[in-house]
């Protein structure tokens, strides 16, 4: 089969598994988990033998006109560079693990069969995303992430933090998909085309009249769906969603398609280098910030999903340099480290009962309890940390490489300033980043107090996939020369100078958290604190659930805990409170818009009920009253009827008389 | 056909001896119509209707339609009076001054009429200014003119006329019936009768004020309750009905 | 003779039949007043058949049918005025009220109304169906 074939069956069989799994979810229940793993399994492989056919080398295009819409046409298209197929790899990678991973993370979920339909739809629509060269079709593909994500993130909608995150990550990216639309077809507009291969030829041609207004709104796309700052506090309570959701759609696949989308379009971008700054200032502001939130954290999950924000914003650091082949080197590893990172999650927080680190850091032995999520755990903490050799070290150098360049002057796709953004604010992130990565491993896995409960040994399907997504972890930076022909043909390989720096930050980080860490558990008094699952033997979804749901009983917030001996506590100092909320974004929002829009509509409903239903019911009443006096006619008297018919009959005999003599005389 | 007739006539009130006869019998026929319908005494109303019918059968003999004329007198004097005054007298009306005589629509009555009559009056007179009759010929409504038109040119409505009048009479019959004699008794009968059958028959009134509420309205609780504290009166009525 | 005095005459007979139609209370004088009003259409048949010298003399023999119809006619009016005097105990015209609306059938699906606004349409149609014997049980009061 031809590798167009090939292409276009990868996005389809998920989506045919999806299809299937809906349908016969509940009246063939053995069938379910075939459905949900083999698709996504043959997509992944189909996707191997696609990338491995395309080789790096010229794109394959292929297309067909979707719909004559009269303008610009919607074509279905397909463009297959080195980008894409990696990519795709990626995401069919990471799909099965998930999937497997799933079927006993769910096993007795009653709504597994929906969860694996709708992680399969969600799959097919980020290979559609990935693999088409029509931004129409994109579109389609993003928009199916998007409702796909609202419906998993709510999994568990017995709790409501499941239902307020569902909804709050669905409006918050659509907020940001309404400027990204406008983009889309200031873009058709200015080009005459949706097709990408067409914008591109047109924008080397210097055929956009508002390069600026244009990357901008689609920017804006991009920051809410790889939440960027200021559209990311989405995602740290998406973390609500079950663990398999979490690492598929908010590590691997979908925050990264925007960054994705960026790297697809960057000629676009480039056009400007106002928006480069933009993208650059924005990709500082959220690596720094997130990596504070980060260390003050408590529930393990948020820490890893506001690693994944200041990851995300590592990559379009790269992209505001405008350096695309860094920015997908490292949505590449990240990817593989970020799922490793969260399926051990859900592995650790099933057998420790909790999500709270400050619990965890009151149970000891954790760590001999779960070897493979320790072991794969702590290597994926390593890449995170950009510690040689891991896979993180690479990409992340290949990030601060271009950066570096492009402030010295030896690159010119992005403005100086753009680089010298990024430089500092990734060194700095790279501190954070290692001094939470340090944080979260030593409270996890080096806690001291009671022996953690034993529950038998976790599941082989959760414990298999780690090792799988552990591989690349490890031995993905390897490839970096190798990648070098398959992206723009810039070197991904680290500089000297970077690297020292960049791991010299790391070192610094992880060791400063070391001591700090040491000398806080040193401290006397440390207080019991928990907030643990009330069935702890219990399948792992249903684990999470009851801790997610414990943890504001316990707490009184979803994201921090008051414990003394934590030492991100120390490390922020003052800023430890503001940290714990994010920064009070999240109630700026809510003061700026919530607030207003509830009134708003408190008036609406007012006005509905006070104003215009008066005037309904006043012309109910009216006719009511119409007919109540129209009734009083009715008395029943034969004589009266007669009466008044003969009157009538009597005036009308007249009138005709009256005027047909004063029209026959006239 | 009576513009011939108008070259050798006298003016409009010039009139003849047969014109001021009409108008004589004319005067007393209204007037004793105008009493029926104002009269407080329902029987002298009937009574006065017959001088109003008398009065109308004059002057159609003035007319020269004589046979109509003793037509007239026959049926309506002779029949239709009588069983007017049959029909007050088994309804109970009373003798003498009855106040309410007239409803209250009265006043809508007088306007339309005279309405009426002012428009009509003044229409009939605007079209016939210049008619006359001419009353010289043979006699139009002889008894062998009238035989003749009648069986020779009528025969069919006269024939139908015979079937209404048979249709009319056994329909009065049904309605003056009281239904309770032959099985030809409806649901409401048999009902009724279940019903006095098993009340444990507290007296023939009982029965009798059974049957005093037949009706279309007899299956309404509220009314039965109030039929049978009006049910002393009546089934003396009824009694009386029956003798 | 001018025509004008037959059909005046006829005119002036008719309305007074119409006022005691409309203003008699007792059902017997109202047919009396119906009498008269046939009466004064017979007058005016007549005239106008002697006026026209008609042949056929259509004028005479339909006053002939005439007075027939109102034999019968007469007949059965009292045959069914005996028949509300039976059932209601009075022949007057003014009793006879079934098709008033009175205010008890009105006000019952008011009030389901004014009670629960937003359950009246579901509820309106089985209210006034309910009211309906009720409205006519009240009506039978009135008139009884």
């Amino acid at each position: 089969m031809t590798t167009t074939t090939l292409a276009a069956l990868v996005p389809l069989l998920p989506f045919l598994g999806a299809a299937a799994g809906l349908l016969l979810g509940r009246t063939a229940p053995g069938f379910v988990r075939p459905l949900a793993v083999l698709p996504t399994l043959a997509a992944a492989l189909l996707a191997v033998v696609v990338a491995v056919r395309q080789g790096g080398g010229r794109p394959i295009d292929a297309a067909t006109q979707l719909t004559p819409t009269g303008s610009v046409p919607i074509d279905l298209a397909l463009h297959l560079d080195g980008f894409a197929v990696l990519v795709a790899v990626l995401v069919g990678l990471v799909a099965t693990c998930v999937q497997v991973y799933s079927t006993a993370y769910l096993k007795n979920d009653a709504r597994y069969p929906s969860y694996a339909a709708l992680v399969s739809l969600f799959t097919s629509a980020m290979l559609l995303v990935v693999y088409s060269g029509d931004l129409m079709v994109l579109l389609i593909g993003w928009e199916i992430m998007g409702i796909c994500s609202y419906f998993l993130v709510g999994h568990y909608w017995e709790t409501p933090e499941a239902r307020a995150a569902s909804l709050k990550a669905f409006l918050v990216t659509k907020l940001g998909d309404v400027p990204f639309l406008i983009g889309l077809f200031a873009l058709a507009v200015d080009t005459g085309t949706f097709r990408i291969t067409g914008i591109l030829a047109a924008v080397t041609n210097g055929g956009l009249d508002h390069p600026t207004l244009t990357a901008l709104l689609l920017l804006a796309g991009v920051a809410g769906k790889s939440a960027q700052f200021p559209l990311h506090t989405w995602l740290p309570d998406a973390m609500a969603g079950p663990t398999p959701v979490s690492a598929l759609i908010h590590a691997a696949t979908m925050v990264a398609a925007g960054i994705y989308f960026v790297a697809r379009l960057l000629p676009v971008f480039a056009a400007s280098g106002a928006a480069l700054v933009v993208l650059a200032v924005m990709a500082a502001v959220t690596m720094t910030g997130s990596g504070l939130a980060a260390l003050a954290q408590d529930d393990i999950k948020r820490v890893l999903a506001y690693s994944t924000i200041g990851q995300l914003g590592y990559m379009s650091g790269a992209l505001a340099v405008g350096d695309r082949g860094a920015a997908v080197f490292h949505l590449l590893s990240h990817g593989a480290f970020k799922a490793v990172l969260f399926l051990a999650a859900g592995v650790v927080i099933h057998a420790a009962g909790t999500n709270s680190l400050a619990a965890m850091s009151r149970m000891g032995g954790l760590a001999k309890r779960i070897p493979d999520a320790y072991w794969t755990m702590t290597v994926a903490l390593l890449a995170l940390a950009a510690i040689p050799p891991f896979a993180g070290f690479f990409s992340k150098e290949a990030v601060l490489v271009a950066a570096e360049h492009t402030a010295l002057g030896h690159r010119d796709v992005a403005p100086a300033a753009a680089g010298w953004t990024i430089l500092v604010a990734g060194l700095a992130a790279a501190v954070l980043t290692a001094a939470y990565a340090t944080r979260l491993w030593l409270l996890a896995f080096r806690g001291r107090g009671p022996q953690a409960p034993d529950h038998g040994r976790q599941p082989v399907a959760m414990t298999s996939v780690l090792w799988v997504l552990a591989v690349p972890t490890i031995t993905f930076g390897l490839t970096a020369g190798a990648l070098t022909g398959w992206f723009d043909g810039h070197s991904l390989t680290p500089s000297l100078t970077t690297a020292v720096l960049s791991t010299g930050a790391g070192l610094v980080g992880g060791l400063v958290t070391y001591g700090t860490w040491r000398h806080t558990t040193a401290r006397a008094g440390r207080p019991p604190v928990g907030a643990v699952a009330a069935h702890p033997g219990a399948e792992p979804a249903l684990v999470e659930a009851e801790a997610i749901a414990s943890h504001t009983a316990a707490y009184g917030t979803i994201a921090g805990a008051p414990d003394p001996s934590d030492p991100g506590r120390l490390l922020l100092g003052p800023l430890h409170r503001h940290a714990v909320t994010g920064f009070h974004l999240d109630a700026l929002y809510t003061a700026l818009f919530v607030r207003p829009v509830q009134a708003a509509a408190r008036l609406v409903r007012f006005l509905d009920r006070e104003v215009v239903d008066t005037y309904v019911r006043g012309s109910g009443s009216i006719a009511r009253g119409l007919g109540t006096a129209v009734r009083r006619t009715q008395t029943g008297n034969v004589q009266t009827y007669l009466g008044a018919l003969l009157a009538g009959t009597l005036v009308l005999a007249i009138a005709a008389v009256v005027l047909a003599n004063v029209y026959a005389g006239a | 056909m009576t513009l011939a007739a108008t070259a050798g006539h006298p003016g409009f009130l010039s009139p003849t001896g047969v014109e001021i006869a009409f108008l004589l019998v004319g005067l007393a026929t209204l007037g004793a119509a105008l009493i029926t319908v104002t009269t407080k005494q329902l029987v002298h109303a009937a009574l006065w209707l017959v001088v109003a019918l008398g009065g109308i059968a004059v002057e159609y003999l003035l007319l020269t339609a004589e046979f109509i004329a003793w037509v007239q007198v026959l049926i309506y004097v002779g029949s239709i009076v009588v069983l007017l005054l049959f029909g007050l007298m088994l309804t109970r009306a009373p003798i003498g001054r009855s106040p309410d005589a007239d409803s209250g629509n009265r006043w809508i009555a007088l306007g339309v009429a005279v309405a009426s009559a002012a428009a009509l009056v003044w229409v009939v007179v605007d079209a016939f200014r210049t008619t006359w009759i001419d009353l010289d010929g043979p006699a139009q409504g002889s008894t062998k003119a009238s035989g003749e038109f009648l069986f020779r040119h009528w025969v069919l409505p006269f024939e139908a006329l015979s079937v209404l009048l048979l249709a009319a009479l056994v329909g009065a019959i049904v309605l003056s019936r009281k239904g309770d004699e032959d099985g030809k008794g409806d649901e409401d009968d048999r009902a009724r009768k279940g019903r006095e059958d098993r009340k444990a028959r507290p007296g023939t009134q009982g029965t009798h004020a059974g049957q005093g509420t037949q009706g279309t309205h007899a299956d309404q609780g509220t009314h039965a309750d109030q039929g049978t504290q009006g049910g002393q009166a009546r089934p003396a009525a009824n009694r009386e009905d029956q003798s | 003779m001018h025509l004008a005095y037959p059909a005046v005459l006829a005119v002036l007979l008719f309305c007074t039949g119409l006022y005691g139609v409309l203003a008699r209370r007792n059902a017997i004088l109202v047919l009396m007043s119906v009498e008269l009003m046939l009466n004064a259409v017979n007058l005016n048949l007549v005239a106008f058949d002697v006026w026209l010298r008609d042949a056929l003399h259509a004028g005479q023999a339909l006053t002939l049918f005439t007075i027939a119809i109102a034999a019968a006619e007469i007949g059965i009016g009292l045959a069914i005025v005996l028949a509300v005097y039976r059932n209601r105990g009075s022949s007057d015209v003014d009793r006879l009220r079934d098709t008033a609306e009175t205010d008890a059938a009105e006000t019952l699906p008011d009030a389901d109304a004014d009670a629960d606004a937003d359950a009246d349409a579901a509820r309106g149609t089985t209210a006034d169906q309910a009211t309906a014997p009720a409205g006519k049980a009240k009506k039978a009061e009135a008139t009884a």
